[in-house]
């Protein structure tokens, strides 16, 4: 192993990693302790439990940056290939926690594969797109990359876990990155929109809407002779694909999937019902003011409000306790987390690792804009954890393995150079 | 484009979740209010309301445990319906629908399911309900009364409703508040201040122990006992006498305004007004629009004051020098204005002076002088209006100020009032055309307070102080001071003494010479009121209000009293025996004239009320 001093390695990540890391304890502790405590160091206690996990990271650090460089993009396809296996191994051996069947349980602590899947499809992706022989320009290329990632995806999505399974869509970042055509991006948003749309302001409505664009569009372009063919096949598709969003809503999802979309769209407000979490979430961040009402003093928190706080709603402790001042500063570092990430990927020699960097400032980037995005209430419910913040091991140790990845690829950009 | 739209769109969620933030935690503050209700509750320490007490300190109103029986519907188990209800002594379709209520309100909170029970019911009760799971008995504080006279004083607390939540902040749903009378006037003092605590709770509205460790919390200030000027004895007698008859008195320390007696007739025990039968008791008063027992016909009541409105004309004249108390002036039967008729005059002999005239009660004479006084000015307006000013002065024609929460204006017309009744310009008016005001009659209208009232004024030769019921309030020195201050009248004080002589002779030799009081020199005067009532459309005459004021001594006045009964005919009759006896009670404490009281206790005039409602002809002053 080469000589590495701690100099080469990004300062700037692991700090920003140890602030979140340090903040989201303080969220964990406030949200799951009782008054009538026997002992801090008793582990039944879940702030215990994660402080634990955050000292095993460290050692999980220590172990990663000690690896050679060269060792993750040699044997990338075997850590994306151990960790299918772990993940089809789930429905053989898995245990059922809330209704999905997604962890490996070892007694008193239980493993979620999923959680580290995505550092190893990240290193998948990266080893494939980097490989001499890739052209991501190409449409067998293409098929070959949405292959490696839609894998796991697919393992995952019928444990059931569809929150973790979307996270692959963050995928198409470093793809478009590395020379992917943007009309796929440009797909994915069309038919988020036409998703959306459809389902907020019914089919009929945007069917209309539909017809209606395409006919401005072709009276103004008329004088340039359009593809007729061309322009009546996207027409058609467009309100295929609303009538299916329709069909799909109403005869595939599950009844609280749809609960989920209508809360966000406004359509059903029913605060006591299916929309209670968001509704005390909102509350709870709403009622922080501009300083909070102070660590461990939140109202709301304490009551127990706010179902699932310390894991995928631990950002409404941060918004009660901490004030509008508190939450920005948690934003303003995972923002700078995730540019830094990117900005460093942009400046690595090898093609490798700046694929690896740009999955992982994706991911980030997906659970930050969806987690923060569910909890203050623009986005439907989808059951996924802030990194560093939420409580879990498996959660922890995955974003941990993800971004240390990335740090010592990032040291051995210098030490190659 | 390819190296920077992740970092653009991370830039521009970041932007999004900025605003998000700023709109939920800084923007919009209902967030903060809905935290706080339902992260804690708060909850009341009730003091207990002040006691009231007479002014010799006899207690009127004291305080008593109330026990209403609760459900938390979602306790309730394994319940034996048919059992319960005859346990509860309720009908089960009753039981049935307050138990769904209860269940609409809210399934975790406790409802009321039957409102105070009797201390019998609750001894009886209170060992049978641990078999019965959702249900309890809570305490509560209500209203004991000792007496069951004074209710219009007094008044009464009921449960604040939805529009006095809204304007009051103070008060919460199920809370009390005073609502008429005293109860009403002394709120604030009664009531003391509720102590708060405030109680963390959890999702499940579990508590879950005090929110900041009660840092927050208050303590309950018991409310302050009051004592009125009331003299509990003498209210009590008045409100005897007046049963079987309607109408009011007051009864008013000259000296210092206190009310001594407030009547009203028909009235009601207090004691109607608390437990289980109050809203049967209330509404049964409040709908009978016949008898009103809920008007107070003392301070509310407006009526023509008759013949005792004679002596403020006479001490108008003497201040306006347009008489002189010697001057004889002739009576031949009536007073002829012009008018289509004349103002009728009853039989005395003629010419009489001023003392006369008051004795003998002579309309003549007091017409004269009220059209001396009025046309003494150059033009009526002028005359009116000077009139006007010198009856203000006297606490008429506008609110007594007393601390009553009810009370009425009456009237004094003046120069505006006739200028729009007679449309002036376009038509003319005199002197003459308001002359029956001089007697009492005419547009002028009074509540038996402000009668009450300008009685004290005389017997104080020319001041007054605001009638007033407070005498004292717990750990204050004093009373508010408009209740200490002489109110002084335009009249000067020598010319009191006149008229005070006639008011005298009205019971040496006047119209109430049969009512003299053996040891007590009384100065009063009798009054005979017209008036009138609709009868399906039609303005029928009914038989005349009788009024009677006084007071006494004559040298060292410490009563001076208004009566007023609806329909009773000639003053003397009713309202002047019902006075003296007052006043003997008052002064004397015991009655010498057994034989009056019987005549005035056993009276009974609801056979008079019952005419004009009786759909035939009828007979009035029989």
């Amino acid at each position: 192993m080469s000589s590495i001093t701690t100099s080469r390695f990004d300062w700037i990540i692991i700090l920003l990693f140890l602030a979140l890391v340090s903040i989201g304890w303080l969220n964990i502790y406030s949200a799951s302790y009782v008054d009538n405590v026997e002992s801090f160091f008793d582990f039944g206690n879940i702030y215990t439990k994660q402080l634990l996990f955050i000292v095993l990271s460290f050692l999980l650090i220590v172990f990663i940056l000690a690896i050679d460089v060269k060792f993750y993009e040699r044997f990338g396809s075997i850590i994306y290939i151990v960790s299918l296996v772990s993940l089809l191994g789930l429905f053989v051996f898995g245990k059922n926690v809330n209704g999905a069947t997604s962890w490996y349980n070892f007694g008193a602590f239980g493993l979620q594969p999923s959680e580290f899947a995505k550092a190893a499809t990240a290193l998948a992706v990266a080893k494939y797109v980097s490989d001499i022989q890739t052209n991501m320009s190409l449409f067998k290329d293409q098929l070959r990359a949405f292959l490696i990632i839609a894998l796991p995806a697919l393992i995952i999505i019928p444990q059931p876990d569809p929150g973790s399974a979307l996270i692959y869509a963050a995928f198409v970042f470093p793809l478009y990155r590395e020379g992917m055509h943007y009309i796929y991006l440009l797909l994915g948003f069309f038919a988020a929109a036409l998703f959306v749309g459809t389902l907020a302001i019914g089919v009929y409505w945007m069917v209309s809407l539909v017809l209606f664009i395409a006919l401005i569009l072709f009276i103004i372009n008329r004088k340039k002779r359009p593809n007729k063919l061309k322009y009546l096949t996207i027409v058609l598709a467009c309100l295929a694909f609303s009538f299916s969003v329709n069909y799909i809503f109403n005869n595939v999802f599950e009844q609280r999937h749809r609960d989920r979309f209508n809360i966000v769209l406004g359509k059903e407000v029913d605060a006591k019902g299916i929309g209670y979490n968001t509704n005390q979430s909102e509350i709870a961040i709403g009622s922080g003011g501009w300083f909070g009402k102070g660590w461990t003093e939140g109202t709301q928190t304490k009551g127990n409000f706010v179902p699932e706080q310390h894991t995928d709603y631990i950002f409404s402790t941060v918004g009660e306790e901490w004030g509008f001042l508190g939450s920005m500063l948690v934003v303003i570092l995972f923002i700078t987390l995730i540019i830094r990430i990117l900005v460093l990927s942009e400046r690595q020699k090898s093609q490798f690792a700046r694929v690896y960097g740009y999955s992982v400032a994706a991911i980030l980037f997906f659970h930050f804009f969806v987690n923060i995005g569910m909890v203050s209430g623009i986005f439907p419910t989808v059951g996924i954890p802030l990194p560093f913040f939420s409580y879990g091991g498996s959660g922890l140790w995955g974003f941990t393995i993800l971004v240390f990845i990335f740090v010592r690829l990032d040291s051995g950009n210098y030490y190659y150079t | 484009m390819r190296k920077i739209l992740l970092l653009i769109i991370v830039l521009i969620t970041g932007l999004v979740f900025t605003g998000r933030l700023f709109y939920l935690q800084v923007y919009n503050t209902s967030f903060q209010a809905r935290s706080e209700s339902n992260a804690y509750k708060v909850m009341y320490d009730y003091p207990q309301r002040g006691y009231i007490f007479d002014r010799n300190q006899n207690l009127l109103v004291s305080n008593q445990p109330s026990y209403d029986v609760m459900v938390i519907p979602r306790e309730v188990k394994d319940l034996d319906t048919l059992e319960f209800c005859n346990l509860l002594k309720i009908p089960k379709e009753k039981f049935k629908t307050i138990l769904k209520k209860a269940r609409v309100y809210s399934p975790r909170l406790p409802y009321t399911v039957v409102p105070q029970l009797t201390k019998e019911e609750y001894a009886y009760l209170s060992e049978k309900m641990r078999k019965y799971n959702g249900f309890y008995i809570r305490k509560q504080s209500l209203r004991d009364y000792q007496v069951d006279h004074s209710a219009n004083v007094l008044g009464y607390i009921r449960e604040v409703d939805e529009r006095i939540v809204k304007k009051n902040p103070y008060y919460q749903n199920g809370e009390n508040i005073g609502m008429q009378g005293i109860e009403k006037a002394y709120e604030e003092e009664l009531r003391g201040v509720k102590g708060v605590k405030y109680i963390q709770k959890d999702r499940f509205n579990r508590d879950i122990g005090p929110y900041l460790e009660g840092s927050f919390d208050t303590l309950p200030q018991r409310g302050k006992d009051i004592t009125l000027s009331i003299d509990a004895s003498l209210q009590k007698y008045g409100e005897e006498l007046f049963i079987n008859k309607r109408g009011g008195i007051v009864a008013i320390e000259p000296k210092t305004g206190e009310i001594l007696a407030l009547i009203t007739a028909p009235n009601y025990s207090p004691k109607l007004l608390v437990g289980r039968e109050r809203s049967k008791n209330f509404s049964r008063m409040f709908y009978d629009s016949i008898s009103r027992p809920l008007f107070d016909r003392g301070l509310s009541g407006e009526y023509p004051p008759g013949s005792p409105f004679k002596a403020l004309t006479a001490l108008i004249g003497l201040q306006e020098n347009v008489v002189t108390a010697q001057e004889h002036i002739a009576c031949h039967g009536s007073y002829n204005y012009g008018g289509r008729k004349p103002l009728g005059c009853h039989h005395h002999k003629s010419p009489l002076d001023l003392v006369g005239g008051i004795a003998q009660s002579c309309n003549t004479y007091f017409a004269t002088v009220y059209r001396r006084a009025i046309e003494k000015y150059d033009t009526p307006q002028e005359g009116m209006n000077a009139w006007h000013d010198h009856l203000e002065s006297f606490g008429l024609g506008m609110y007594s100020g007393h601390d009553m929460p009810s009370g009425r204006k009456g009237l004094v017309p003046d120069a505006d009032y006739y200028n729009r009744y007679y449309r002036y310009p376009k038509y003319k008016w005199y002197a003459t055309a308001t002359i029956s005001n001089s007697i009492g009659q005419g547009e002028v209208l009074m509540t038996p307070m402000q009668m009450a009232n300008f009685t004290a004024a005389i017997a104080n030769k020319g001041w007054y102080i605001k009638p007033h019921l407070i005498k004292h309030i717990d750990d204050q020195d004093t009373i508010p001071s408009e209740y200490t201050k002489k109110n002084y009248t335009t009249i000067q004080p020598e010319h009191f003494e006149p008229v005070i002589e006639g008011l005298f002779d009205v019971y040496n030799s006047g119209t109430a010479a049969n009512l003299k009081v053996p040891g007590i020199e009384i100065c009063g005067k009798t009054g005979t009121a017209e008036n009138y009532t609709k009868i399906n459309g039609v303005t029928t005459k009914l038989t005349d209000h009788s009024t009677f004021v006084a007071f006494a001594p004559k040298d060292d006045p410490k009563i001076a009293i208004a009566v007023f009964v609806e329909n009773g005919y000639w003053g003397s009759r009713w309202a002047g025996k019902m006075a003296s006896l007052m006043i003997e009670k008052y002064l004397k404490g015991t009655i010498t004239r057994t034989d009056l009281e019987s005549y005035v206790l056993n009276g009974n005039l609801e056979p008079e009320y019952a005419k004009p409602y009786s759909g035939i002809p009828f007979l009035i002053n029989q």
